[in-house]
């Protein structure tokens, strides 16, 4: 069982996200990059696998500059087996195309039964690469799993719908699937993989195609149309405001 | 035509969000002097095909083809690919929906063709249209354009636009034929089903404190649950609280949670992602007490306090009472 996951490099939750000043994408140098949430589950749920079979392979696979190279190492710290970089220059090609022509090329030259990844990157949200994946190399491909079972040549996934509903859709392999958050409970690195994971070979591949069929034109801070009444002051008096508000405004009591 | 609009099936009627997709087509068609279309989907295409053909869409295509009785992504993704062969549209409109997510992105493989996905606007610009998308879950906005030459497939976020503006007419219904084989479907699908929500219906409430990320750790959830109970509220979550393990699954709102409209939402350290607004954004009041000034979930609040949730609630709660 040879699983490839597909991880990414973003903003953490807590970054500041500085615009450059020409307006085309965020000021890189000042951010604190953490690995995408449900890139974190899908590697999860691709060691676990490996775990439960007793064998296999868990290679992760990145594409984005240098910096990357940092949550790279911490899913080899979680146990992953090996690595591959495509290292690319432009920080900001948001074609979906061009990240998954790219994860192509690399992952063409293997054959994986499973590809993992996140469903959305917590950046730039396209979440269209891991069914762009699939359907370039012809396999099936799933969604939004939320459990996956593996069977003898197939995978059955429990997909998530909306509204609280669910469906199983069971995939021969190879097949490419996208994981939603909270599948899991994803592992902290220990001490030992921490040291063992510098010994893992990164192998490091330059991207070769060059799509680009949507391009940002400006980043810019959200404008509000809605009036936002905000409530200052101490602890004692906001509480006293909020009160207020409750009573004379909305009205609940 | 120009501008296909691709309609969902929701249980025999037209997918809400498809519907707001056809106001996006209206608005773009104006702008840019373009014809539409639609095109239904599903075993209920039948139904779907009548209720478009009121509304100002050009003309209605349905399919007739047993593979696309019961969804698959590989039968939908071939279907809408042959349907934008035949008629050659420059934009190809959906509804971001999760049916949309797991499979529009296989036609854009196929055609090699650009999904823009996930808009809240659209703006015409020179003859050129232009959308706009939230970044870094909300914090940014991003205006994008298609490159090279068409069609460009799009999707908008759920109530980008009202279906309130749509536009009535009259619409005609063709039948056009997609060839689909057994071969083509490499997956097979059980019937949807739903998980027991554990009795909590949060969509009737009139009043509902929901608790983000920002409580912390899962023995603060009992801080959210007081002034719960002081108000009267029902107390819900967004999905981190959830996946977490810290509230089951039934007390989520957002989109693949329950879709909530009270008559105050008080949001306790919820950033607002996407998937959380579209799920309550809709409340009469919303109330957001977060620690972080830029937290986009102020975008949407009508009261805001920047505030240590941790602090503050244990007040508020004693207040009540």
């Amino acid at each position: 069982m040879k699983i490839a996951v597909l991880i990414k490099q973003v903003p953490g939750s807590e970054s500041p996200l500085p615009l450059k000043s020409d307006q085309k994408w965020v000021d890189e140098g000042s951010i604190a990059y953490v690995m995408n949430e449900s890139d974190n589950y899908a590697l999860e749920e691709a060691l676990q696998i490996r775990e439960s079979k007793g064998e296999g392979e868990v290679v992760v696979v990145s594409l984005g500059p240098l910096r990357i190279q940092k949550v790279i190492r911490e899913a080899l710290a979680k146990g992953a087996d090996r690595a591959i970089h495509i290292e690319t220059q432009m920080e900001s090609n948001i074609d979906p195309l061009y990240t998954a022509s790219n994860f192509v090329n690399v992952l063409k030259e293997e054959s994986f039964d499973l590809i993992f990844s996140g469903l959305q990157s917590d950046d730039v949200g396209m979440g269209q690469t891991g069914v762009l994946i699939g359907e370039l190399m012809g396999m099936a491909t799933a969604s939004l799993a939320m459990k996956t079972e593996l069977g003898d040549g197939n995978i059955k996934v429990k997909r998530e719908l909306e509204a609280g509903w669910f469906q199983w859709v069971t995939l021969s392999l190879p097949a490419s699937i996208t994981i939603q958050s909270g599948l899991n409970t994803p592992r902290y690195p220990s001490l030992k993989g921490i040291m063992g994971a510098k010994k893992k070979e990164i192998k490091v591949v330059k991207p070769n195609e060059n799509i680009n069929n949507q391009s940002i034109e400006k980043v810019y801070l959200p404008q509000s149309d809605k009036q936002t009444v905000m409530i200052e002051g101490s602890v004692d008096q906001m509480v006293e405001k909020l009160l207020h508000t409750f009573r004379n405004d909305i009205k609940i009591f | 035509m120009d501008i296909l609009i691709i309609l969902e099936d929701n249980n025999g009627k037209i997918h809400r969000m498809g519907l707001e997709s056809i106001v996006a087509a209206q608005k773009m068609a104006t702008g840019l002097g373009l014809s539409t279309g639609a095109l239904v989907l599903g075993a209920n295409s039948d139904a779907l095909a009548d209720e478009a053909s009121n509304y100002n869409v050009g003309e209605v295509i349905k399919l007739n083809n047993s593979f696309l009785e019961s969804y698959s992504a590989d039968g939908y993704a071939e279907a809408v690919k042959q349907v934008i062969e035949q008629e050659g549209p420059s934009y190809v409109l959906f509804g971001h929906s999760y049916q949309v997510r797991d499979y529009a992105p296989k036609v854009s493989a196929k055609l090699m063709k650009p999904f823009l996905v996930d808009n809240v606007a659209v703006n015409i610009n020179k003859g050129e249209a232009i959308f706009t998308k939230q970044m870094f879950n909300g914090k940014l906005f991003s205006d994008i354009k298609p490159n090279g030459e068409g069609p460009y497939l799009v999707s908008f976020q759920s109530a980008a636009f009202s279906s309130d503006s749509l536009e009535r007419g009259s619409s005609l219904v063709k039948e056009a034929s997609v060839n689909i084989d057994s071969s083509m479907i490499k997956t097979e699908s059980e019937p949807p089903f739903k998980e027991e929500a554990g009795g909590l219906d949060l969509t009737a409430a009139d009043l509902i404190v929901s608790v983000g990320r920002g409580i912390g750790k899962e023995e603060n959830i009992p801080i959210a649950q007081a002034l719960a109970t002081a108000l009267g509220a029902e107390l819900a979550s967004s999905r981190p609280v959830v996946d977490a393990g810290w509230l089951p699954s039934a007390h989520q709102v957002g989109s693949s949670g329950q879709s909530v409209s009270p008559k105050m939402y008080l949001a306790l350290g919820i950033s607002g992602a996407i998937q959380h607004m579209v799920g309550m954004k809709g409340s009469k009041n919303i109330v957001a007490i977060n620690k972080d000034p830029e937290a986009p979930i102020f975008e949407v609040a009508d009261y805001g306090v920047v505030a240590d949730v941790l602090e503050l609630v244990p007040k508020l709660t004693e207040a009540l009472q």
